[in-house]
């Protein structure tokens, strides 16, 4: 029983990871059709960026911010530079460029911080474990959790509710139609691409004290959040955080009770899915 | 061009300079074996091994360049029939302990063609996006099992000690006749897809690739032209992964996992898509970036990245669009 929570807790904190990672993917991919390959490079980028402000400063509060910011930076850098001149051309060009851009981060990495992995500590607010129905959980995922979830919330008020959210869920549903009413749609696709891109940065930084940081996590936790995208379906923001449950569900309980067969167990999942309802779980609703 | 903007009609493919063209590459082709025939004569045992595994590649990069060059299915799922194709040869190989050329190769082909038939009966029904990534999720499931049966296929170290095939006991083709098998392979290969896509067959494909919607419409069975296409390219692609397999004298579960996958289109699309010549040349590229470039320096995979930017930008069309604007200006200054 207390395995269970145990297990749970552990794969909620890892699912709502996956959530914050997959969100930006999915708008970027509902919004401006760019398959970005490059989305799991900034999710490692948070982390070994974080392990290195975290050198510097010594508080780790800093170092969350930092990596963040340098990570959105990087992320302004790519759409002007680099993707913005592609929003016409094919998936094929995007995914060359993209994969070039992936490439060209992860050997960064490597060279700046080595090939081994790096962990970062949990801050020290966080640092202890409590003790929930016999359970013993460490605090971090706790705050993971609560952390995960008022981004999730925030995010559906903030696409659901705003002005600004009104003018994406448009964009999504019809790139031409939004241009055609005046709004400035090269401005909205910046904004959402380094939007997504920086809350992959700081799902980075946050999961690298439970998923450890390293050269190969990016593509590692590229085809998760691409899994959970078309699972989903594109561009539907509630898709993307009920499907990050269940893959993130899946894969911690499947590798603490069938762990030869964890791995096959989702990809079975997005080939059912897949076969059965191509558009995915979770249509978009303003399609 | 990679892929035009869906608005815009796509240029007709049988104008007469793009015929003159395709008549040019196929003489390059064969101009390219000539001289790949006489390398062994002029270069060491080293650039035969550097040429039999380019030539391998090219193979498979030529599978998956016909699949998304003419039909236009982008597959992310590839290396499922390359690596199917060598855990088949291996197997016999080393279980059943036949060494014959004939039956390895051809059980390769074989599986490989059934996998195909399986994972695009599959995914056939969806298109685009989605048609990328069931052909992802079904190949990993191909992985998944090659990793986790070991009784089978060796688990995660897959395969060791494949033997170079032999010919009915009568010779052994290791290294340099293997080599010449290879080559003899690749331009077979590529004669037969060029064949294909002139026939009446390869026109339809063309034509599902330009405007499915009006093909469909004037009666053309799209799913079954699609399908016989996706067998055909995942049966030379297993064909790939059997010499592969000779190659190496290994397999590893490394030979279907989507990296492999991504590679194979990388090399494509570099090489320029929508040809078959651009494919092989993109192959060449690829092996160049990923294995030659590692013996100057450490820094390989940051270069590679930059270069795939490069193409983006400045050489649209890929390494294919640079021979073909040589092949104007000749044409241009001879006035022809």
């Amino acid at each position: 029983m207390e395995a269970l929570l145990t297990n749970l807790l552990n794969g909620i904190a890892y699912s709502l990871l996956l959530f914050l990672l997959a969100a930006g993917l999915s708008l970027i991919f509902g919004m401006m059709d760019v398959i970005n390959l490059a989305h799991g490079s900034f999710f490692m980028l948070g982390g070994f960026v974080g392990i290195g402000v975290l050198g510097l400063t010594g508080n780790w509060w800093v170092a969350l911010i930092g990596a963040t910011v340098v990570v959105g930076v990087i992320g302004v850098v790519s759409e002007v530079g680099l993707l913005r001149p592609l929003y016409d051309r094919g998936h094929l060009d995007q995914i060359l460029l993209t994969f070039g851009l992936a490439l060209i981060l992860e050997d960064a990495a490597e060279w700046i911080w080595g090939t081994s992995p790096r962990s970062l500590p949990a801050p020290e607010l966080f640092g202890s474990s409590v003790n929930l129905f016999g359970a013993i959980i460490p605090s971090y995922r706790l705050f993971v959790i609560v952390v995960g979830l008022t981004l999730a919330a925030s995010l559906y008020y903030l696409l659901e509710r705003t002005r600004v959210g009104a003018i994406i869920r448009a964009g999504v549903s019809n790139r031409e139609m939004t241009s055609a009413l005046g709004f400035n749609i090269p401005l909205v696709f910046a904004g959402v691409f380094v939007f997504g891109v920086t809350l992959a940065g700081f799902a980075g930084f946050v999961g690298a004290p439970i998923l450890g940081v390293y050269p190969g996590l990016d593509f590692q936790v590229l085809i998760l959040a691409l899994i959970i995208v078309v699972i989903g379906g594109l561009g539907s923001l509630t898709g993307v955080f009920w499907v990050s449950l269940l893959v993130g569900l899946t894969q911690t309980f499947g590798q603490a009770y069938f762990p030869s067969s964890a791995a096959f167990l989702l990809y079975v999942i997005m080939a059912l899915v897949l076969i059965v309802r191509p558009e995915g779980l979770f249509q978009r609703r303003y399609a | 061009m990679a892929a035009p903007p869906k608005t815009r009609e796509p240029e007709a493919t049988e104008s007469p300079t793009r015929r003159g063209m395709s008549r040019g590459f196929a003489v390059a082709v064969g101009a390219a074996g000539v001289i790949l025939a006489a390398l062994p004569f002029v270069g060491g045992e080293y650039y035969t091994g550097v040429f039999t595994e380019i030539l391998i590649y090219a193979i498979f990069a030529l599978s998956l360049g016909f699949l998304l060059g003419y039909p236009r299915l982008i597959s992310l799922g590839h290396a499922a029939f390359f690596g199917g194709g060598a855990y088949a040869a291996g197997l016999v190989a080393t279980r059943l302990e036949i060494a014959n050329v004939l039956v390895t190769l051809a059980a390769a082909i074989v599986f490989a063609a059934l996998l195909a038939v399986v994972i695009g009966l599959l995914s056939l029904r969806n298109t685009g996006i989605y048609f990328l990534m069931i052909t992802l999720a079904l190949s990993q499931l191909v992985y998944v099992v090659s990793v986790q049966w070991q009784g089978l296929t060796g688990g995660s170290d897959g395969l060791t000690g494949i033997p170079y095939p032999d010919f009915f006991g009568l010779f052994e083709l290791d290294r340099l006749p293997f080599y010449y098998f290879v080559l003899a392979l690749a331009l077979g290969a590529y004669f037969f897809l060029r064949a294909v896509i002139g026939s009446p067959f390869g026109q339809a494909l063309i034509g599902i690739g330009t405007n499915e919607a009006r093909m469909r419409a004037i009666g053309y069975d799209v799913r079954s032209y699609k399908l016989v296409s996706f067998v055909i390219s995942g049966a030379i692609a297993g064909g790939a992964g059997a010499l592969w397999s000779y190659h190496t004298g290994l397999v590893a579960p490394g030979d279907l996992n989507w990296t492999w996958s991504a590679t194979g289109l990388i090399m494509v699309i570099v090489g320029g898509s929508g040809t078959l010549v651009g494919p092989m040349l993109g192959a060449a590229l690829v092996w160049f970036l990923d294995t030659g470039l590692g013996v100057y320096t450490e820094r390989s995979t940051m270069i590679t990245g930059a270069v795939f930017i490069i193409f983006v930008f400045f050489i649209r069309g890929g390494v294919v669009s640079v021979f073909r604007g040589i092949g104007r200006r000749i044409n241009a200054r001879s006035g022809a």
